[in-house]
């Protein structure tokens, strides 16, 4: 075997050649998304699938994907920006500062509410769904977008990570220094904290929006009127249209709006990885 | 709500260092509060009313509500619906999880070792599944694979045959596992190299002097540097696998004779209430399935963690 420095070892191509097969398994599936969501729905049947072929009708797509069935695609979209914003926000602020409080504070209860929290996080979805449905169904909260945003408001895995985060970034002595200036409890989380957290909250916020952006089986349970569906009810939906008696099958307008679900997310991830890699191994193990 | 996309925790709990002067008092209860109410009203409140639930039962013509204490429970354990659903998932349990974690620790190895080129290329393609909703994923995958304008289509066209099925009844467990392993490993990945990226240089170095060569370095000194998160990712998995729902429920379209109501206990308990309006039941079942989650879930972290150790 070759000799290598442990600290600068050599580019190896083999190991290269083989991940990028690995890569290939990764992006070929959204190659073909992307190819086809170019097709009308006669060109997807008469050619090939990882080839582009018919008429280009991906800005006729996309024309249609928002206007079809009044709009109702447009809607969607701004029903998961609103279940995005309220509830992926609202559960990395509540994690912020209850990671924060378990980091920094000693207080009666603080080992029952993480063994609580953690425990939790076991606890399948269906076991919860299925129970909250009822409950909120007795509170006629079903078929409201509180029935989404309510559940979207707690991070177990936020609350964790933001804990672990802040035992290391916050140095207690900066607290301490503040307090003697004289700031109150929650000045100082304004004012010293927050900005110390940043890669932290930007991790937290980047998951909780793709949990809430691609959620599925809640918003499946709770929501019976189309018109407060998120992207991915709708989307189902829309591909379920194909079966049954008087199918109306609409897979170009599935293939291009499964196409727009995804570029946001991808979008964002890509924007940020600085911000959100950094975070994530600042809450990883350290020896 | 936990579900297979919680995301990822590098490591296990550990304890805030101890504050020199921090005094025992009400104040943490001020930032912990808020997360605590609504923790309670949506996690601890529908554990505790579907205990309640599993307790009573419907009756049918009468109307109402009756106490049963243990029948539903008793039901659930003889019900051969629940038992094929739950082998189907122990069985995708058995042979996804090991391939799907076993592809990631690879790729995290690779991209950390600092001998692969394009390196954060590679790491960033490789996550981006994770960013794709499971309701694109399996739609996405059960177009591929279908035979009129899928790849398998074209596969069968390519080839003359008719062989490629990845719908049929033999190869759909299969498939589907396919789809949630494309969605996941890059998301492991992401656990195992944040974990691998902690480890001390000393420790390479150390090892290097001992004149341990590549090989023997991730055997030696990695893999067991990144225990905890292997342990993570495993647990995780376990529960996803245990929950799957999505993936099937969203391919029903595609095939609704070979994915019936019970292929999951997971749709059995969906379809047990909003199809059958059988809460009461539907509630034992999600909590039995809660409860076997839950042991095999400890029974590894208590086995992961000891080893070694």
């Amino acid at each position: 075997m070759a000799t290598f420095s442990v600290t600068r070892p050599k580019k190896s191509r083999t190991l290269t050649a083989v991940m990028a097969l690995y890569l290939l398994y990764t992006l070929v599936p959204l190659a073909w998304l992307v190819i086809n969501a170019t097709k009308t729905q006669a060109a997807l049947f008469s050619t090939s699938g990882l080839s582009f072929g018919g008429p280009f009708a991906l800005f006729d797509n996309i024309g249609q994907t928002f206007t079809y069935n009044n709009g109702i695609f447009f809607r969607w979209l701004g029903n998961t920006l609103l279940y995005v914003v309220v509830g992926a926000g609202g559960a990395t602020i509540l994690a912020t500062a209850a990671g924060y409080g378990l980091a920094k504070y000693r207080f009666p209860g603080r080992r029952a509410v993480f063994a609580v929290v953690l425990g939790a996080v076991a606890v399948p979805a269906t076991a919860l769904a299925v129970p909250t449905f009822l409950m909120f169904s007795k509170l006629g909260l079903t078929n409201t977008p509180l029935a989404i945003i309510i559940p979207s408001l707690i991070s177990p895995f936020g609350l964790y990570l933001i804990w672990v985060y802040a035992a290391d970034a916050i140095p207690d002595e900066l607290l301490e220094a503040a307090r003697i200036d004289g700031a109150g409890e929650f000045r100082i989380f304004l004012t010293v904290t927050l900005r110390q957290l940043v890669p932290g909250i930007v991790t937290v916020a980047l998951f909780t929006m793709v949990q809430t952006w691609n959620n599925y089986f809640l918003p499946l349970i709770m929501l019976s009127e189309p018109k407060w569906y998120p992207l991915t009810v709708g989307l189902n939906q829309w591909s379920a249209q194909a079966n049954g008696a008087g199918a109306q099958p609409i897979f170009n307008l599935v293939l291009t709006g499964s196409l727009l679900t995804i570029i946001p997310l991808v979008l964002a991830f890509l924007l940020m990885q600085r911000f959100w890699q950094s975070g994530l191994s600042a809450g990883s193990v350290k020896q | 709500m936990t579900s297979t996309a919680a995301p990822p925790v590098a490591a296990p709990a550990r304890p805030a260092p101890p504050a020199r002067r921090r005094r025992r008092n009400w104040r943490g209860w001020l930032f912990v509060a808020p997360f605590m109410l609504v923790f309670a009203l949506t996690f601890i409140a529908p554990v505790v009313y579907a205990f309640v639930l599993s307790l009573f039962r419907d009756q049918a013509f009468f109307g109402g509500t009756v106490f049963v204490g243990a029948d539903n429970y008793a039901q659930v354990l003889a019900d051969p619906k629940f038992w094929e659903s739950f082998q189907r998932v122990l069985v995708f349990l058995a042979v996804q999880v090991p391939i799907m974690l076993l592809l990631a620790l690879v790729a995290a190895l690779a991209i950390d070792s600092a001998r692969l080129h394009a390196a954060g290329f590679f790491r960033i393609v490789i996550f981006l599944p994770y960013a794709v909703p499971a309701v694109v994923a399996a739609l996405m995958w059960g177009f591929i694979y279908g035979d009129h304008f899928g790849l398998a289509a074209d596969l069968n066209h390519l080839l003359g045959t008719d062989a490629v099925k990845p719908l049929s009844q033999n190869w759909l467990l299969t498939s589907i596992g396919n789809v949630v392993t494309w969605e996941f490993v890059g998301y492991n990945m992401l656990i195992f190299y944040s974990a691998l990226k902690v480890i001390p240089k000393e420790l390479f170095e150390a090892a290097a002097i001992d004149g341990a060569g590549t090989f023997r370095t991730i055997f030696s000194v990695k893999l067991p540097a990144i225990r905890g998160a292997v342990v993570i990712a495993t647990i995780f998995s376990i529960i996803g696998s245990f929950q799957l729902f999505n993936e099937p429920n969203i391919m029903r379209n595609l095939v609704p004779n070979v994915i019936g109501t019970f292929y999951t206990p997971n749709m059995y308990a969906y379809n047990l209430s909003f199809a059958g309006q059988q809460y009461n039941y539907s509630a034992t079942v999600a909590i039995v399935m809660g409860v076997i989650t839950a042991v095999i879930a400890y029974v590894v972290q208590l086995r992961g963690t000891r080893k070694g150790m």
